[in-house]
């Protein structure tokens, strides 16, 4: 009986690894060819894994950008500025409106919640002239108040927010504020660390919206300085992608903007998978 | 009433920074978008009210609409729709039943496809799905021995479009996978328990008749998220087949529609109707997920 269990519990754990590897396949196949160099990147049949890895693609992006007016670290430097601010602001904005969305009955709050969930649904293509018009007239134009600002409203964040804290029950908050805790206290010392998992959602959510904004560049930005490193890169590889010559290159500009997404993931993902239970909340 | 507000005041200081943003840069973008659908506006000249107009021609008159964004976007929505919704579901709770060490590996792994928009998806998708035989999955696939001639995936239009369903629900575990992953392990294990006790025998019950219940704030926002990017999508077609538009229209979603008359026509006003003509779309799907999945009284 108990073998057998064994046995299902591995295989059931082999089945999830399979999949998995499968899911990620083509990623890794992303890796590869940014290190294959140019005799493998078109070689028949084609090779999934690189066999002779190499820097050459590398460099090859370094000089390209080497020839840019301005300096890349300036690029990267807004980009760093943009994301930090971004996740900060924009997790921080969405928890304060999705508690105050849950657990405060103020006039409006149904209107509000319907509103932000309606908005979702419309395509950003259709907004982004009255967009262009609203930050030149608000005079934000070339600043990082341009970049940021419109990153800020973020409705999925607080929608999500919102879910997860209409799970908290409404005693805690009271038996909270009988104790005498004031509004802010309920909410950063409760309601934030109970959500953990929804918190941190967002902040990844957040930082791949920041990291690879490029509409802010392209529409508010009118000079180069201001412009973020994922819109630079994106200049650079729309016209590499569809010939020959810069493949590779392209390859590894995609991997640059990829990593650090992927990189932040893993690093708060442990909080994501953490629960509830360890609060010692419960109904 | 303005006493009652003002009892309020600190639940509007919490929502103030959110609401300034979401006023700002969608709520009145927005409204200035839907008040374009009512007008010809080419970007230079003054918008001029035309009324009704846009909205007569994209449902009598729109060829291209009417035989390929509409009927496409249907197609490619009631598959990856519920079928992407179902997979990250599905997985999450699978992934739930995981050892620890595991499951974090493997929540990574599902979760890096959905990284992948915009440049990394031409990177990745193009070579493996080109059309001759250096094509990976034409290389794979011929040496297995399951076809015979080279097929093009993306830019043949009977295979464009499945292309397009199976890439984009590779890629569908987003943040509607992590908040119903971090859903299902935020049920209080003590349910479970009690649950054993009044006689739930298997895992499917226990599914059924906890889980699920527990966790319909997750299924709800899942849902939404859905409905949500699939009738948002529209840059896969073009970027697959590297085309723009894509070969016979066969990839030809609402979305790319707007862009079509947005960006390429100039055509600003109309490109507003037919995002107006979207969102009563998606609204009308919301509606029926928020029927099945919202809980009564909510």
């Amino acid at each position: 009986m108990k073998g057998r269990r064994l046995a299902a519990r591995f295989s059931f754990n082999a089945l999830m690894i399979g999949l998995s590897v499968f899911m990620v396949l083509p990623v890794v196949y992303m890796f590869n060819h940014a290190f294959k160099p140019y005799h493998e990147l078109f070689v028949y049949p084609p090779a999934f894994f690189v066999k002779d890895p190499s820097l050459h693609n590398v460099a090859e992006l370094f000089w390209v950008t080497a020839q840019s007016v301005v300096p890349v670290s300036r690029y990267l430097f807004n980009s760093l500025i943009v994301t930090c601010l971004g996740v900060i602001g924009v997790t921080a904005a969405s928890a304060l409106c999705a508690y105050a969305l849950s657990k405060h009955p103020f006039p409006g709050r149904g209107l509000l919640f319907s509103f932000i969930i309606l908005m979702l649904m419309f395509t950003p293509e259709a907004v982004q002239i009255p967009r262009y018009l609203i930050v030149s007239r608000l005079g934000i134009m070339n600043t990082y108040w341009g970049h940021l600002l419109p990153l800020m409203a973020l409705p999925v964040g607080v929608f999500l927010l919102k879910q997860f804290m209409d799970q908290i029950p409404d005693a805690l908050i009271e038996a909270a504020r009988i104790d005498g805790a004031g509004e802010w206290r309920v909410f950063s010392r409760i309601a934030l660390p109970v959500c953990m998992p929804a918190v941190v959602t967002v902040a990844i959510l957040a930082f791949q919206n920041a990291w690879s904004n490029v509409e802010t560049s392209a529409l508010f930005m009118q000079d180069d300085e201001m412009k973020t490193f994922p819109f630079f890169l994106t200049t650079l590889t729309s016209n590499l992608a569809n010939n020959v010559a810069r493949q590779g290159a392209a390859a590894v500009a995609a991997l640059i903007l990829l990593v650090p997404n992927l990189v932040f993931f893993i690093l708060l993902q442990r909080k994501v998978i953490s629960t509830m239970a360890h609060s010692g909340i419960k109904e | 009433m303005w006493n009652r507000i003002w009892s309020f005041r600190i639940s509007y200081l919490f929502i103030a920074p959110f609401l300034s943003c979401f006023v700002l840069f969608i709520v009145v973008p927005i409204f200035m978008a839907i008040g374009l659908s009512f007008t010809y506006y080419n970007g230079i000249e003054p918008p001029r009210f035309i009324g009704w107009d846009n909205f007569q021609y994209l449902i009598s008159q729109d060829l291209l609409f009417l035989k390929h964004a509409l009927p496409n976007t249907f197609k490619f929505a009631v598959i990856v729709g519920p079928g992407g919704y179902a997979m990250s579901f599905l997985l999450a709770w699978l992934i739930s039943r995981l050892g620890r060490r595991l499951q974090k590996w493997v929540a990574l792994a599902m979760y890096t496809p959905s990284l992948t928009a915009g440049v990394a998806m031409t990177i990745i998708w193009q070579p493996l799905l080109s059309g001759d035989r250096i094509g990976y999955l034409n290389s794979l696939l011929l040496k297995l021995g399951w076809i015979d001639v080279p097929k093009l995936w993306v830019t043949d239009p009977a295979l464009l479009m499945k292309s397009m369903i199976a890439v984009t629900l590779w890629s569908s575990m987003g943040v509607g996978f992590l908040a119903m992953l971090a859903g299902i392990l935020n049920v209080d294990p003590v349910l479970y328990e009690a649950g054993r006790i009044d006689g739930i025998r298997n895992s499917f019950q226990e599914l059924w008749h906890i889980t699920i219940p527990c966790m319909k704030p997750q299924m709800l926002f899942g849902a939404v998220m859905a409905v949500v990017t699939t009738f948002k999508a529209g840059a896969i077609g073009v970027e697959l087949s590297g085309v723009n538009p894509t070969p016979e229209y066969a990839g030809h979603l609402i979305v790319n529609h707007i862009n079509d008359y947005g960006f390429i026509r100039f055509e600003m006003g109309y490109a507003a109707a037919v995002s107006v003509f979207l969102l009563l779309m998606m609204y009308a799907a919301n509606k029926l997920s928020w029927g099945l999945f919202g809980s009564k009284g909510e």
